[in-house]
């Protein structure tokens, strides 16, 4: 039985070694190149005395990275992917809660690397790359290998301000590669466009079925996402057929009319997710690509990437939401209402998973753990974790589940979750504010932030870029005289709401 | 207000309000403030390479643009060159209304 990720390399590197595996503008690494990149990080890792611990790899988005993830899980240790859009300050907070030995960087981030406050081996991957391989001693580790030990932490939004590092192991990733490969229909001639950066699980869609199947995948880069003609001609440029994108990168391409001059003509497998696809785009996506198949997905970074899929195949009326549909083999979904009792269909609950892909839990951090992940109430015999996702759904006439709202303050914006409360923690930080009130306007899709005190919108948006990822800094900032209050004295998010309603 | 039936020149967004570059150009640079206050637009000449927008921006400026001078910028117009500074933007805004004129 599998019981690595890395497994999945084996016959991809029998069957087509020469073959491309990942590729972008600069660099293009065939399945042996990666096979070569992953013997040389782990035994690097390895002769340093690494096993069984975060591994921070710092390095811009490349195929080189994706090799070196794969180099630090092949020394039995876990990445903890970072970027150099991360400000100073979330790394370092990132690095507190993960106390690396080693941060693997590349020449362009490693001054950077110098400058942290944490102190740390730091490795350049050029170095790392010319390492003899140990084969006896990479054996060994993998021998040793069990499937419950993490391959990687994703930190995601916390709302006090502090980002939670997931911690998924072999074998959740193992159930979602191969739940998701046959839903979607992957195979050896799937070639992905990726667009998620490589900081969070949504590239494991791509990262791991490229190894498992000897497919191909193009890094399309970020600057394509601005100029949708010539992104539509990359894909057809390099034969791109399959796209699993946050629905912002797809509607960007079908608002501005762009199948009007050129049309995806190589594309068959299109998934999307994080977000709602507004019908009407869909439906000019729907034209422009009539032999492709559209899935919407759905799931948490703690349920690994996506549980739930939605082939998209019946009509849907404009104001009608795509369902998020069923989860996939080997995962339940248990919609619990506020007594932890199921709720019945039409009724809605809140979205729990159960299964393998239910993540480790937060990294460091046993209180916030606890809170997401615990006894499955419906469950007394035994120990079993579910997570509680904190997303409100119901099961539709048609038996599809459907997403409705949040419990709480978190948000989807570009395909990126967010809590508002880690955004006006942060705000809190700069001396000169003396409140502040977030809110999001969904129709607009943007970040309001209100505030009061003696600083202009312009400085606290330079004082907030060094301690925010840019996804996360407000679209609109407005300074306020006084900050309206609730009658029990909470910050009237209500009324900031119609304040920008009615600007 | 101008003579015509259409509501947009109604509102004065075609008509006399933007009679002259200054207000065009005073108007453009209010948007990209709005979208990045720390930024100084009137200098700023590497929007694009210099990575001040990226496309989390340039959504909402197209719509705000397109909201505001009442004109379509289309896929095509959408160019690395087209944005690179609030000049080539206002020179896109301006070719869009002379067009449309």
């Amino acid at each position: 039985m599998q019981n690595n990720v890395l497994d999945y390399l084996n016959e991809s590197l029998n069957r087509v070694p020469t073959k491309i595996a990942y590729a972008d503008d600069e660099v293009q690494l065939t399945f042996s190149d990666v096979k070569n990149i992953m013997d040389s990080v782990g035994t690097g890792l390895i002769n340093k005395g690494c096993k069984r611990e975060p591994v921070i790899v710092f390095m811009k988005k490349s195929p080189n990275t994706i090799a070196t993830f794969f180099g630090v899980i092949n020394a039995g240790c876990y990445y903890v992917p970072i970027d150099s859009e991360m400000p100073a300050t979330r790394i370092n907070l990132i690095l507190d809660n993960c106390k690396p030995r080693v941060i693997i960087c590349d020449d362009s981030t490693v001054e950077i690397a110098k400058g942290f406050d944490y102190k740390a081996d730091i490795v350049l991957f050029s170095d790392i790359v010319n390492t003899k391989p140990d084969y006896d001693a990479l054996a060994l580790v993998r021998k040793k290998a069990i499937d419950t030990d993490p391959i990687y932490i994703v930190f995601t939004s916390g709302s006090t301000g502090v980002p939670k590092g997931v911690c998924a192991c072999h074998r959740s990733v193992i159930d979602y590669i191969e739940q998701l490969s046959e839903t979607l229909g992957f195979n050896e001639d799937t070639i992905f466009g990726n667009q998620t950066p490589l900081y969070f699980d949504a590239c494991l869609k791509e990262l791991y079925p490229t190894l498992k199947f000897g497919a191909t995948t193009y890094l399309i880069p970020h600057s394509y996402f601005m100029f949708p003609v010539k992104l539509v001609e990359y894909i057809n440029e390099h034969n791109i057929n399959t796209v699993c994108w946050v629905v912002s990168a797809l509607t960007m391409i079908s608002a501005f009319a762009t199948f009007d001059t050129v049309k995806p003509t190589t594309l068959r497998t299109i998934a999307f997710g994080s977000e709602v696809f507004p019908i009407k785009q869909f439906r000019l996506w729907r034209e422009a690509c009539p032999e492709a198949k559209f899935f919407n997905l759905y799931g948490p970074t703690e349920g690994t990437g996506m549980c739930c899929y939605y082939p998209v195949t019946r009509e849907f009326a404009d104001d009608e939401v795509i369902p998020v549909g069923f989860p996939f083999k080997n995962t339940e979904i248990l919609l619990l209402k506020d007594d932890n009792t199921l709720a019945a269909d039409g009724e809605q609950g809140e979205i729990c998973i159960r299964g393998t892909s239910v993540t480790l839990g937060y990294y460091n951090n046993p209180e916030k753990t606890s809170e997401a992940y615990v006894q499955n109430p419906l469950n007394t015999a035994y120990p079993e974790i579910i997570y509680r996702t904190g997303d409100m759904g119901h099961i539709n006439e048609y038996g599809e589940l459907v997403f409705h709202s949040r419990k709480d303050f978190q948000i989807k914006h570009m395909g990126h979750r967010i809590e508002l409360g880690e955004i006006e923690a942060n705000v809190n930080l700069v001396p000169e504010i003396k409140l502040s009130g977030c809110i999001y306007a969904k129709e607009q899709g943007k970040i309001v932030l209100y505030y009061v005190g003696d600083i202009t919108e312009g400085d606290l948006i330079k004082a907030l870029k060094t301690k925010l990822p840019r996804y996360m800094l407000p679209n609109k900032v407005n300074r306020l005289e006084e900050m309206p209050f609730t009658a029990n004295g909470k910050i009237d998010r209500v009324r900031l709401t119609q304040m920008f309603e009615s600007r | 207000m101008a003579p015509m039936g259409d509501g947009l020149r109604e509102h004065g967004v075609l008509g006399g309000r933007y009679d002259n570059k200054e207000e065009k150009m005073e108007e453009l640079l209010e948007i990209l403030g709005d979208l990045h206050p720390e930024v100084d637009f009137t200098t700023a000449k590497d929007l694009v390479t210099g990575g001040i927008l990226d496309s989390f921006d340039i959504v909402s400026l197209i719509s705000e643009i397109n909201e505001e001078f009442d004109i379509t910028i289309g896929a095509a117009e959408l160019t690395p060159e087209n944005f690179a500074s609030a000049e080539t933007i206002y020179a896109l805004i301006k070719a869009k209304l002379d067009d449309e004129d």
